[in-house]
């Protein structure tokens, strides 16, 4: 499928970021003034297993172009055991995209602590390249064909 | 349909430098549901509140949203304000454009675009918001104090004075930190150990704190008011209850090993108290080093001698739980290895260049020379001596960019101290800048000049050895000349850094540090003592270099605030938590297994089905248990079960208003 990238295209990316670690460590990146990428929204939640797999499917579904789940590292969940139902169930949702012709690459979760700000600009700097390179996200996307 | 008011925040020029606020404002306003939309310089002001409190007023406005700095900094402060109005505080969306927009970004047309975004998800989320109302449960009224240096020691016996209970959690076997191994301390020159081991010994018989030496810190599970804490107590290989601490094991210990405490310059026994005033007074087996436990088997003379058969060598520790309801972390500091980044002072090679905290103990009538200044090379009495000061400190290419802070005084001090032992001695002190904001510091500090202390500014560049002397070479920045001064001994003022494991640490607490490790206070100015998780307080260099009196003043601040929680009955519980919609719940029981706190269990109800009476299963939340992670949302199939405050009816909505 050949996609025309309109020039000046930029992606939309979506991040779930947990409370305690993930969404602390983006704040921390702002109090250092790091810089990265506009292009990432965050969205909080209270913790990353709060994410339902059909947030991810639906942003796909509206023209969302990468997806990211972050929380803690797992072992450090603010909740226990979170983190771990996240990581199980989205692994399982990578095999649902790949299936459905979505690139998996475009799906990401990744584990950032409330005091790693350099990994949360780094991560989110990397993922926006990825998915800049992927170009415009038009498999799921609702009335495509129009 | 909703009426939502939308402000937006300058915050000075924090946002608006960066963010067009008036661009916000203006597509603001056109969201669905938004019935009006402004700006302010600071929301948070009493004045912003104020205007935000007549906008609701004036508009009839039923929810709103802000846009302005991360929602873990103000949503409190907004969600207080609307308990005033006849907004409920939860009809409220925090749209962060500072941290994560304004100050992460440079390009305004993007940034501005942004925020524009993040306010338009954060509209559509409050569309679906519902009032919601807190519960309230009991506090534990005991802390838990980590590290027992002088900010731990303060904190613990200001929080047993005010009546409550607390435990101080020491890793090494003694509390004191490195208070107790200086000499003097300045400005006054007052004894050291003199001020501070009465308030070790304080500690450790105030009936309201209990000591756990030799322990660490395992997980930490729970939230403010209700921490549940595993506490591992290493092997101690002696039972301190049966233990009198009378000393006969040490002495008879045959193997030594060098001591930690005196900073490598002498030895102590394996069987050891860290130094004579420990407190709790009793020793432990350093296992590593002992013949009986690590080598061949053959010793065991401690047990021997021992009168009360205290001695256990099967000892294997033990990991103890207790249920604290507030967290103190004072774990300090720790002193930058120094021979691996300068190969220009020796790294190491040279005997006679010393640190300053080895210094402490030289002159220190308990330690290695019982406070004679002698050399370690030769033990001959130094006549000249160098000091170099910010050895790691500001020095980006090879230390850390900051200031220590101490070490402007405590070099001060030797000088002082060395010319009053010495009195026939010089001492060269090579200095960067000399700063000394305190009370009584700048005077110490001219009098250290009168003394004679010769201040030479400017870095040391190499060290050498001629003979029997240290050639300093350098360069005196004031005069423009190089310089090289010829001494006996050298001693580098080095650079204070976080305690080792302190990443671990941060980690098990779910707390933030800074790029240098430091932990990280709530706010730099207004909670200095505050972590960003509620309930776990920071006190003395664990948060940044600095020196006692405002390391002491930290520990008293943080044990202020763990009091005025405990002075409450109850505390105020969050309404985020899960509840299930009994009309949808299938009672499959997926969402049980996901929650860490047993919250969830399955009821019989019973329910109305074509006008009959049936019994039905279905899941049931504990408001007490429940913490409101919302794994269980995540799980149930039929949407029954949701997270109030974050439902799938918000997020969704949030999602969709992203990718409009
Ligand atoms: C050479 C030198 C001279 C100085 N002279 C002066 C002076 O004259 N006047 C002055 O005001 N200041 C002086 N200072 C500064 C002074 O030492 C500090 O301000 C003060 O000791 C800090 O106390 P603290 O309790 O924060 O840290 P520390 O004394 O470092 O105490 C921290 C404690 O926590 C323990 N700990 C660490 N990690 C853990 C963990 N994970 N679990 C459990 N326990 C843990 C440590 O073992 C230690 O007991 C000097 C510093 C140096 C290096």
């Amino acid at each position: 499928m050949s996609v025309n990238i309109k020039e000046g295209w930029e992606p939309k990316i979506l991040a779930f970021c947990c409370n305690w670690c993930t969404y602390t460590g983006a704040d921390l990146a702002g109090l250092n003034r790091m810089k990265y990428p506009e292009n990432v929204r965050v969205a909080r939640v209270p913790c990353s297993s709060r994410v339902n797999p059909q947030f991810v499917i639906r942003a796909f579904q509206k023209g969302c172009d990468g997806v990211l789940v972050c929380g803690c590292h797992p072992g450090d969940c603010h909740y226990v055991t979170g983190n771990y139902f996240t990581r199980r169930r989205f692994m399982l949702m990578k095999k649902l995209l790949e299936y459905n012709g979505i690139d998996p690459n475009r799906f990401q979760a990744r584990w950032i602590s409330g005091s790693e700000a350099a990994k949360f600009r780094d991560t989110v700097t990397r993922v926006s390249e990825q998915i800049k390179e992927l170009g415009p996200n038009v498999k799921f996307r609702e009335g495509r064909w129009s | 349909m909703a009426r939502i008011g939308v402000f937006i925040c300058h915050c000075g020029t924090n946002i608006a430098g960066v963010v067009d606020v008036d661009e916000v404002v203006k597509a603001a306003g056109k969201f669905p549901g938004v019935a009006y939309a402004t700006e302010y310089k600071y929301l948070c002001s009493e004045p912003g509140q104020q205007t935000i409190k007549a906008a609701i007023e004036e508009h009839n406005l039923d929810r709103i949203v802000i846009g302005s700095c991360s929602p873990r900094m103000h949503e409190v402060t907004f969600r207080k304000m609307l308990m005033s109005t006849k907004i409920n505080p939860y009809m409220l969306e925090v749209a962060n454009i500072r941290e994560q927009c304004s100050w992460v970004h440079t390009d305004k047309e993007k940034a501005t675009e942004k925020a524009i975004d993040l306010t338009r998800m954060a509209v559509a989320k409050v569309c679906k918001s519902k009032p919601l109302f807190p519960d309230s449960i009991g506090v534990t009224k005991r802390a838990l104090v980590i590290g027992g240096g002088i900010a731990g020691i303060q904190a613990a016996l200001d929080i047993a004075d005010a009546g409550y209970a607390v435990d101080i959690v020491e890793k090494e076997a003694s509390i004191g930190g490195h208070m107790v191994m200086l000499d003097k301390t300045f400005p006054t020159l007052d004894c050291s150990a003199c001020i501070s081991t009465p308030k070790m010994v304080e500690a450790g018989a105030h009936p309201n704190v209990t000591l756990r030496a030799y322990c660490e810190v395992e997980s930490v599970k729970g939230y403010v008011g209700n921490f549940e804490v595993d506490i591992r107590q290493k092997a101690k290989y002696v039972d301190h209850d049966t233990c009198t601490g009378c000393g006969a094991c040490e002495v008879k210990c045959p193997i030594k090993v060098s001591s930690a405490f005196n900073q490598g310059m002498c030895d102590r026994t394996v069987m050891y108290k860290p130094f004579p005033q420990a407190v709790p007074s009793k020793p432990v087996i350093d296992a590593l080093n002992c013949r009986k436990i690590s080598g061949d088997g053959k010793c065991g003379v401690c047990a021997a001698v021992c009168p009360l058969k205290a001695v256990n060598f099967e000892d294997k520790g033990e990991i103890i739980t207790e249920k604290y309801g507030a967290i103190i972390v004072a774990t300090g500091y720790e002193l930058i290895k120094w021979q691996d980044i300068y190969p220009e002072y020796g790294g190491g090679r040279f005997e006679d260049v010393i640190t300053g905290i080895q210094f402490e103990r030289l002159v220190n009538a308990s330690g290695p020379t019982e406070g004679h200044i002698r050399r370690p090379s030769d033990g001959a009495e130094p006549k000249d001596i160098a000091i170099i000061k910010c050895v790691g400190s500001r020095d980006i290419n090879k230390g850390k960019a900051y200031c220590s802070r101490a070490c402007c005084m405590y070099s001060a001090k030797h000088a002082h101290q060395i010319l009053e032992k010495i009195p026939d001695g010089s001492v060269h002190i090579f200095y960067m800048d000399v700063r000394t904001p305190g009370k009584g510091y700048e005077e110490f500090y001219d009098r250290t000049r009168e003394d004679g202390a010769n201040y030479i500014r400017g870095r040391v560049s190499k060290i050498f050895k001629e003979g029997n002397k240290l050639i300093c070479k350098g360069e005196d920045t004031l005069l423009g000349k190089p310089v090289s001064v010829e001494a006996d001994m050298v001693i580098l003022e080095t650079a204070m850094v976080p305690a080792t494991d302190i990443s671990k640490l941060t980690g098990i607490l779910s707390i933030g540090s800074d790029t240098d490790g430091w932990v990280q206070e709530a706010h730099p100015k207004l909670r200095p003592v505050e972590t960003q998780t509620a309930g776990i307080f920071l006190a003395g260099t664990c948060q940044g270099p600095k020196d006692i009196p405002d390391t002491v003043a930290q520990g008293s601040a943080a044990a202020v605030k763990v009091c005025s929680l405990f002075s409450k009955v109850q505390m105020e519980t969050s309404p985020i938590i899960s509840a299930v919609d009994r009309e949808k719940c299938s009672g499959c029981e997926m969402c049980i297994p996901c929650c860490p706190y047993k919250a969830i269990t399955v009821i019989e109800i019973d329910m109305h089905e074509h006008g009959k009476k049936v019994k039905m299963n279905v899941s049931d939340v504990n408001s007490g248990l429940c913490q409101g992670c919302g794994a269980c949302a995540g799980a149930c199939r039929s949407g029954a079960i949701d997270l109030k405050g974050y439902t799938n009816d918000q997020i969704l909505m949030e999602v969709d208003a992203l990718c409009l």
